[in-house]
């Protein structure tokens, strides 16, 4: 791999192969399959963020005609089976529970029990008549209320894990996990900075907000043989899931994915397929769950609100020179939230010798949180973010300058452990000088806010074939559901190596019978990972079309080269006539019969990314109403496959994250009952609500993948919340440091200020 | 000699010891080694992916060292989905 690569089809923007389907509305989608006999489930939930069940009465649902089916927390095994996959592992103990639960509910929305009947109203119906008698317990909401003395418990034998607090019972706890990362002397670098700027900042819990519910059809055969269709991040995810929970092995269970409506990490957690197939298994027909857009909210993971007590300490001349920090993240009913990645990320972008990081996983009766796009890092970056914004003003140095003078580039120790690769933040930082928009003059009641962000970027595995057709156009199968645009990114990776128009190449995602082992759809690994695989494919593909070429000449394929679609003789080839594709596809019958290139992969991790946003914001200081007027993203990508899916992976990251800072939260009474599960009261900002979000490619190559691609789909969420909370900041000159920033937060801190 | 560093806070679970120097050829029997003197480490390490000269890897036994390679102990990113 070089930087000085030169591409015929890469870095082109052709219309990708679903985008008609998908503007259309042809395109299917999980709610969009049926069968023959489908039956129609729905859920019963809990109306308690806390209590323990007593007894479930199902038998007058089960004796509604028309009904076929009911279940309960008895039908889904409990199990202390962890899966591991991916980047972490699933707790399938905890991931059962939360399908339906055994013995208590932990949140409001936390399924009880499920019906199957021969239509969606009767399903309703029937869910209704399920009689759930409960002991309502006190709910743990907030995370001070969980780390309270005497808190009521949500998980009897759950104990601290990692690193416990020196002095604090790990038993019973609400607290899952600690950990700490240090490195030099903390006290002594903040004894000997001349500036020390420390806060606590607060996000509050927010939804991913995909557009398209969770839904998915099961059929359990006779025979033990299941199909699943669904919406999903990864079907294999979905497949050895439920072949875990459901205690079934993993080559009776087939997964096809349908077209994904948005998922953000939200849908990599099982929520009802296992459900659908126990209800399939018992009614011996297919059955439909589909949840409500309540559901979504109140039931299906949103992402950790935290809280972050930060400190850090800088010289005069802006070095900074220590930096301490607690995180708090919730992780909703079960153990798992991002605090660990949030931790490593906070820090990230910059040389800081001195830091102690601690870390606390805990959990609260909320739904489990799910990934959200580089989950845990937009936490604790907003603090970080938010005070180095402060140190720059303390300092009065221009805020690009106070990061530029402390970046983190190659060869520097990241707070985690390794050194850096090749990293694009100071190209990043210096493509921001040099943007118009950092110099431009600001308008009456407008502010200006910058901010960094950092994510890792995931390897993991990947399967990829690819075929050559008789009339030389080729088929690219890959297995990760395509949310962003990956199916066109892998059709010009085999353009680039076959020399085949991308128009010629038609990419698939393949079930789960029709393609090796994927690892999901997340992590910003597709493009990277199973782009390495698609590549890998493709060159397998190209030798074995130069071998049928040799064959073609009668000489070696060692004489046979290639160039841009076409065989050509080398030194001892003789004199031939090159051959294009496809001249030789027209002979693949009489050479050998189909070519097909096929690659496995499970590359390491990307190689790390980073970003800078720059905000203006303007602010009606009499409403506390403020709006984005301009936004640029500049993200160093390292080789950007097809730019317009790129450019629109940073403006929806951006948008995500301009909603978390301005207006998203979730809101419960004291009862733990939320308030807002729904597009109306769940404010996300619209097309209406933003300006055209502006886009830099910075282009680093990336060592470690061919073209030089690095992940892009969760960097752009990192800087938005500390860009949004600086430039309010700037406009108003007051610091917020807790999230949203809604008008009557704004108004109110106006008043004191 | 490869250097294993226990830099991310592992440092209770060595006595304290924040890197050793050990020949293995590799990783999966530099981590033998490692747990044979530091058993402790045992359950940490199976939430932890592995870093081998800055290259973060999840599966890592038989990712070959080298005299001088650097290797780092990195928790997993669980990303909300442990």
């Amino acid at each position: 791999m070089s930087g000085e690569q030169r591409f015929k089809y890469v870095g082109t923007r052709p219309i990708r192969h679903d985008g008609l389907d998908k503007v259309t509305g042809r395109a299917n989608y999980g709610a969009d399959f049926t069968l023959p006999g489908l039956l129609h489930g729905h859920i019963v939930r809990s109306p308690h963020a806390h209590a323990r069940i007593l007894a479930i009465d199902t038998s007058a649902a089960a004796g509604m005609p028309g009904v076929m089916a009911v279940i309960t927390g008895d039908d889904i095994p409990k199990t202390t089976a962890r899966l591991m996959m991916g980047e972490g592992g699933f707790d399938l103990g905890d991931m059962g529970d939360n399908l339906l639960a055994h013995d208590k509910v932990l949140y409001q929305g936390h399924a009880v029990a499920a019906v199957a009947a021969t239509s969606p109203e009767l399903a309703r119906a029937a869910a209704e008549a399920v009689a759930v008698h409960y002991e309502v317990l006190t709910p743990v909401m907030t995370i001070d209320q969980a780390l309270a003395a005497g808190a009521p418990i949500l998980h009897d034998g759950l104990t601290t894990k990692g690193q416990p607090a020196a002095g604090v019972p790990t038993s019973p706890t609400n607290v899952a996990m600690r950990m700490e990362l240090k490195r030099g002397d903390v006290d002594k670098g903040f004894a000997e900075s001349d500036i020390v700027v420390e806060r606590t900042f607060t996000t509050p819990m927010v939804h991913q907000g995909y557009i398209e519910p969770h839904a998915c059809v099961a059929r359990h055969g006779e025979d033990g043989q299941i199909v699943v269709w669904t919406s999903t991040q990864g079907h294999f995810n979905v497949r050895d899931c439920s072949a875990g929970i459901l205690g079934i092995d993993a080559a009776k269970i087939k997964v096809i994915p349908s077209e994904i409506g948005g998922g953000f990490g939200g849908k990599i957690p099982v929520y009802l397929e296992p459900v659908a197939i126990a209800l399939s298994r018992k009614a011996h027909r297919p059955v439909k769950l589909v949840m409500s857009r309540e559901d979504v909210f109140r039931a299906s993971g949103p992402t950790s609100g935290t809280k972050v007590r930060m400190k850090l300490g800088a010289k005069q001349d802006g070095t900074l020179v220590a930096a301490s920090a607690s995180l708090y993240y919730e992780a909703g009913a079960y153990k798992g939230s991002p605090a660990g990645a949030g931790a490593m990320c906070a820090i990230a972008a910059y040389r800081i010798p001195n830091f102690f990081i601690e870390a606390y996983d805990i959990v609260v009766n909320r739904p489990k949180v799910a990934a959200y796009r580089a989950p845990g890092s937009p936490s604790s970056t907003f603090a970080t973010e938010s005070l180095i914004d402060e140190i720059a003003r303390r300092l009065n140095m221009d805020a690009l300058d106070l990061r530029l003078k402390n970046a983190a580039t190659e060869g520097d120790q990241a707070p985690y452990g390794p050194k850096f690769g090749p990293i694009g933040l100071r190209e990043v930082l210096a493509a921001a000088k040099a943007h118009p928009h950092w110099t431009a003059p600001l308008g009456a009641n407008q502010g200006r806010g910058v901010a960094v962000g950092f994510w890792f970027n995931a390897g993991m595995n990947s399967s990829a074939t690819v075929s050559v057709n008789t009339d030389g156009s080729a088929t690219v199968v890959a297995g990760n559901p395509d949310i962003g645009g990956t199916r066109v990114a892998q059709a010009l990776m085999v353009s680039e190596e076959l020399g085949v128009p991308v128009e010629r190449v038609r990419p698939s995602v393949a079930d789960t019978d029709s393609i090796g082992f994927s690892d999901l759809t997340g992590g910003s690994r597709v493009c990277y990972a199973t782009g390495m695989a698609v590549i890998e494919a493709a060159r397998d593909a190209r030798e074995q079309l130069k071998a049928r070429a040799a064959k073609m000449w009668g000489t070696d394929a060692a004489h046979v080269g290639w160039d841009d679609g076409t065989a050509i003789p080398l030194n001892g080839a003789g004199d031939r006539t090159p051959l294009t594709v496809n001249e030789i596809a027209a002979k693949l019958a009489h050479t050998g019969g189909p070519v097909i290139g096929r690659a496995t992969v499970n590359p390491p991790m990307a190689g790390p990314g980073f970003g800078l946003n720059i905000c203006d914001l303007e602010v009606d200081k009499e409403t506390g109403v403020s709006r984005v007027v301009r936004y640029t993203c500049i993200q160093d990508v390292g080789k950007a496959i097809h730019p317009s899916y790129v450019e629109g992976q940073m403006q929806g990251g951006a948008s995500q994250g301009i909603g978390w800072a301005l207006n998203e939260e979730y809101i419960y009474d004291r009862e733990g009952h939320l308030e807002n599960p729904g597009f109306l009261d769940y404010r996300m900002p619209v097309a209406s609500d933003l300006p055209m979000i502006d886009t830099v490619l910075v282009e680093v190559p990336n060592p470690l993948h061919p073209y030089g691609v690095r992940g892009v789909g969760e960097v752009p969420i990192v800087p938005p919340l500390a860009a949004v909370a600086n430039a309010m900041r700037d406009a108003t000159g007051v610091r917020f440091t807790d999230l949203p920033l809604s008008p009557p937060r704004v108004l109110e801190a106006l008043a004191t200020d | 000699m490869a250097t294993i560093y226990f830099s991310s806070g592992l440092a209770p679970y060595t006595g304290g010891v924040e890197s050793l120097a050990v020949d293995a050829a590799r990783v999966g029997d530099l981590l033998r080694i490692v747990l044979e003197r530091f058993p402790a480490l045992r359950e940490p390490l199976e939430i932890m992916a592995i870093a081998v000269d800055g290259e973060i890897h999840q599966h890592a036994d038989y990712i070959p060292l080298t005299s001088g390679s650097e290797v780092h102990l990195v928790p997993r990113i669980a990303g909300g989905h442990r």
